[in-house]
């Protein structure tokens, strides 16, 4: 059994909050206390249905306006997968909510209103699934049951978001059509006899048979040293460790390595995770490693396979969404956070805005505001081991903090 | 070959790198550590964490006085064989010195007091990290929780104001005088916990296993009689059932089930098949829609 993550967006009443209550309520995944509170809910607002979206917002304000505010996690598993959902809201004052949603899923699905079709919303909550490289998609047509379950709608949507999909960069992704009902239970967990001209997976069907290659991008092995395990003791008197988490690919006993940034040569001498010595640490697995020479590695350096090489620089550009209410402009300074390694930097110049809805550039920016996404370059105080974020999800975003507040303003996506 | 594989892998090493990281960015970490299973569970993963070198930080409980007698009796144990530290701080001493006020009543519980006490001592030693066992499946505030979750001076939570959390990366910068509470099973749902300590062969205390108990039914709960931390009144009648905990908090705030369930496999079972959700089990939660939401402002784990 594997994790799924998954991201969802959709505008204000597309419905999401009900979507996600519905998958919950037909894999049986509400629990009977849960359900008994929604029910009573949905009553005493006088609805004459359950308010599944009762399930999902969390926070007080929020079931006092009715909307999303804030990313939500959900946790449901079937026989075949765990799933987690990222629940995002999708007004275009939560972009940031949206991309950070989208940088831990792997799996996303975009929300249409059957009533309503391809609106600007729905160009954006594209373009942020391609700035993020997110490699399965699904387009659910909601509310079908409000538009007579109409072959000819749901046609009509897939087209007009068909042009959209011509504009994007990223053209390895894949995209799937579904045509639901939420409220009602359409194609979410079950098919329904409702749209006997729809030929494809109910929603949950469809992300059931998705397996590691649909989802998981793959890279080179990345290692950055996260903490020196030293235990001194008598028995582990010489023991030096390097605790991490492998991103990309493999790393094998036997490999010829080099450490960044000293760029010394050694190889891998034991894998350890926990007491139990490894052949080989997947990608994603939080091992230690040891080295067949005593040299000093510390944390923030890198280890890679010789021949593998990333980009060892104290520059470079980027695709950066801007979270904070404080303009980011040229000249500030922030510290980016690179994986584990912190470093200094001065924004060099704001290359050009994005607009987040495929409608191109706008050059000459002075500055960027909250929910903005432009193409940045910075400078850095020491160099730091990077990939292109086309190549290496990991090793090709960084965030950035604000030296004042300390707070997370902005995230980027090196090219 | 070292496998990321199966989902109870992949949330250990999730949780293991977490783990890795708070020792990393701050200078004074600390385990809050209850007895419960999700902080024994904790206990695990910052052993496998550190390995072959000891854990490097301290376990902390704040102890209600209401703890279930076989909870501390775990406590102790486990920190000696693991050789572990560990620092107790009561709740009995910020009623002494008359920093909180004992409630009383039907519905007494000491589970809001501990807020202070914890408070207090995480000034007192300058704590700057607490790592804590919270899930974002358990409630719905909670599902909006970060990793790393910043905590003004006051302990408190601006859940409006919370810092982005994007791909693996964590951001530990705080100023003097706030701290972060490090969540590193946020991802895990109970299911995850009760697999992995049976994956793990994790030893848990006694009452998570059906045995007999003096109990007694009020809303439709089971409670412990005992009478000298749970308030009862005199038509409410004292039975002996077998029943287990899914949940160990304060005695007077912790409903017990009625189970049959006397070893790990069929506890997993048990859960599994289950529905009624874990904090359905928690009077503290009950007293409003909003009740965890409101708490954690007030700086409750």
């Amino acid at each position: 059994m594997e994790v799924l993550k998954i991201a969802t967006a959709g505008s204000v009443d597309d419905g999401k909050s009900t979507l996600i209550g519905r998958i919950l309520y037909d894999t049986k995944s509400l629990t009977t206390d849960k359900l008994e509170a929604i029910e009573k809910t949905s009553k005493q607002r006088g609805y004459d249905y359950l308010d599944f979206s009762l399930a999902t917002d969390g926070l007080v304000a929020e079931r006092e306006q009715g909307i999303t505010i804030d990313v939500a996690h959900i946790y449901f598993s079937t026989k075949k997968k765990s799933y987690i959902i990222a629940d995002t809201p999708g007004h275009v004052e939560y972009t940031r909510n949206m991309v950070t949603g989208a940088s831990t899923s792997q799996a996303s699905i975009i929300l249409i209103d059957a009533r309503k079709g391809v609106i600007e919303q729905t160009n954006r909550h594209f373009f942020i699934n391609n700035l993020l490289r997110i490699k399965d998609v699904v387009v659910a047509i909601n509310k079908m049951d409000l538009v007579d379950y109409s072959e000819e709608v749901y046609n009509k949507i897939k087209a007009d978001f068909s042009e959209l999909m011509s504009k994007r960069d990223y053209q390895d992704q894949k995209i799937t059509f579904i045509p639901v009902s939420a409220l009602k239970g359409d194609n979410v967990v079950n098919k329904t006899d409702k749209m006997p001209w729809y030929k494809g997976e109910a929603l949950l069907e469809h992300l059931e048979q998705l397996d590691k290659a649909d989802i998981f991008n793959v890279g080179t092995p990345r290692f950055p040293v996260q903490y020196v395990i030293r235990p001194k003791t008598e028995e582990f008197h010489d023991y030096r460790g390097y605790a991490g988490k492998v991103y990309g690919g493999d790393l094998s006993v036997g490999d010829d390595i080099i450490v960044l940034p000293s760029k010394t040569r050694s190889k891998i001498k034991d894998i350890y995770f926990y007491d139990e010595k490894y052949e080989t640490a997947s990608r994603r697995s939080s091992v230690t490693i040891t080295l067949e020479n005593d040299i000093n590695v510390s944390r923030g350096d890198m280890i890679v396979k010789e021949g593998d090489l990333p980009t060892i620089d104290k520059q470079f550009t980027a695709n950066v969404c801007w979270m904070d209410t404080n303009e980011l402009t040229p000249g500030g300074k922030y510290v980016v956070q690179h994986g584990i390694n912190k470093v200094l930097a001065k924004v060099e110049r704001i290359n050009h805005k994005i607009n987040p809805d495929y409608s191109g550039f706008e050059k000459g920016v002075t500055g960027l505001a909250i929910n903005d996404i432009a193409s940045v370059t910075f400078k850095l105080n020491k160099p730091i081991f990077y990939d292109q974020f086309k190549n290496h999800r990991t090793n090709g975003s960084f965030i950035i903090i604000d030296t004042q507040s300390n707070n997370t303003v902005g995230a980027g996506f090196i090219q | 070959m070292k496998k990321d594989t199966s989902h109870i892998n992949s949330l250990e090493n999730e949780a293991i790198y977490i783990m890795r990281e708070v020792a990393a960015q701050f200078e004074k970490p600390v385990l809050l550590f209850s007895g419960g299973k999700d902080s024994i569970t904790l206990v695990r993963l910052a052993v496998k964490a550190f390995y072959p070198a000891k854990v490097p930080f301290p376990l902390m409980h704040i102890d209600t006085g209401h703890n279930f007698p076989e909870t501390i009796e775990f406590r102790d144990r486990l920190v000696k064989e693991l050789g572990l530290e560990l620092i107790v701080r009561n709740v009995q001493d910020s009623i002494d010195e008359g920093k909180v006020k004992e409630e009383s009543g039907r519905y007494a519980s000491r589970n809001m007091l501990q807020t202070t006490t914890l408070l207090d001592a995480i000034e007192e030693f300058k704590f700057d990290a607490c790592i804590g066992g919270a899930r974002r499946d358990e409630e719905k505030a909670r599902a909006k929780e970060r990793i790393f979750s910043v905590r003004d001076d006051f302990g408190q939570w601006d859940e409006k104001n919370q810092r982005p959390e994007l791909f693996d990366m964590l951001n530990g910068e705080i100023e003097h005088g706030q701290n972060v509470r490090v969540f590193p099973i946020s991802n895990w749902t109970e299911l995850d916990v009760w697999s992995y300590i049976e994956k793990e062969n994790i030893e848990i205390p006694s009452i998570y296993f059906a045995h007999k108990r003096k109990v007694f039914l009020r809303d439709g709960m089971i409670w412990s009689a005992d009478d000298e931390v749970v308030y009862r009144d005199d038509h409410e009648e004292v039975i002996e059932e077998m029943v287990r905990f899914r949940t160990v908090g304060d005695m007077s705030c912790t409903a017990a089930v009625l189970s049959e369930a006397s070893t790990i496999d069929k506890v997993v079972e048990e859960i599994r098949d289950s529905t009624i959700s874990e904090r359905g089990a928690r009077i503290d939660d009950k007293r409003s829609e909003a009740a965890m939401e409101k708490r954690k402002q007030q700086g409750y784990f």
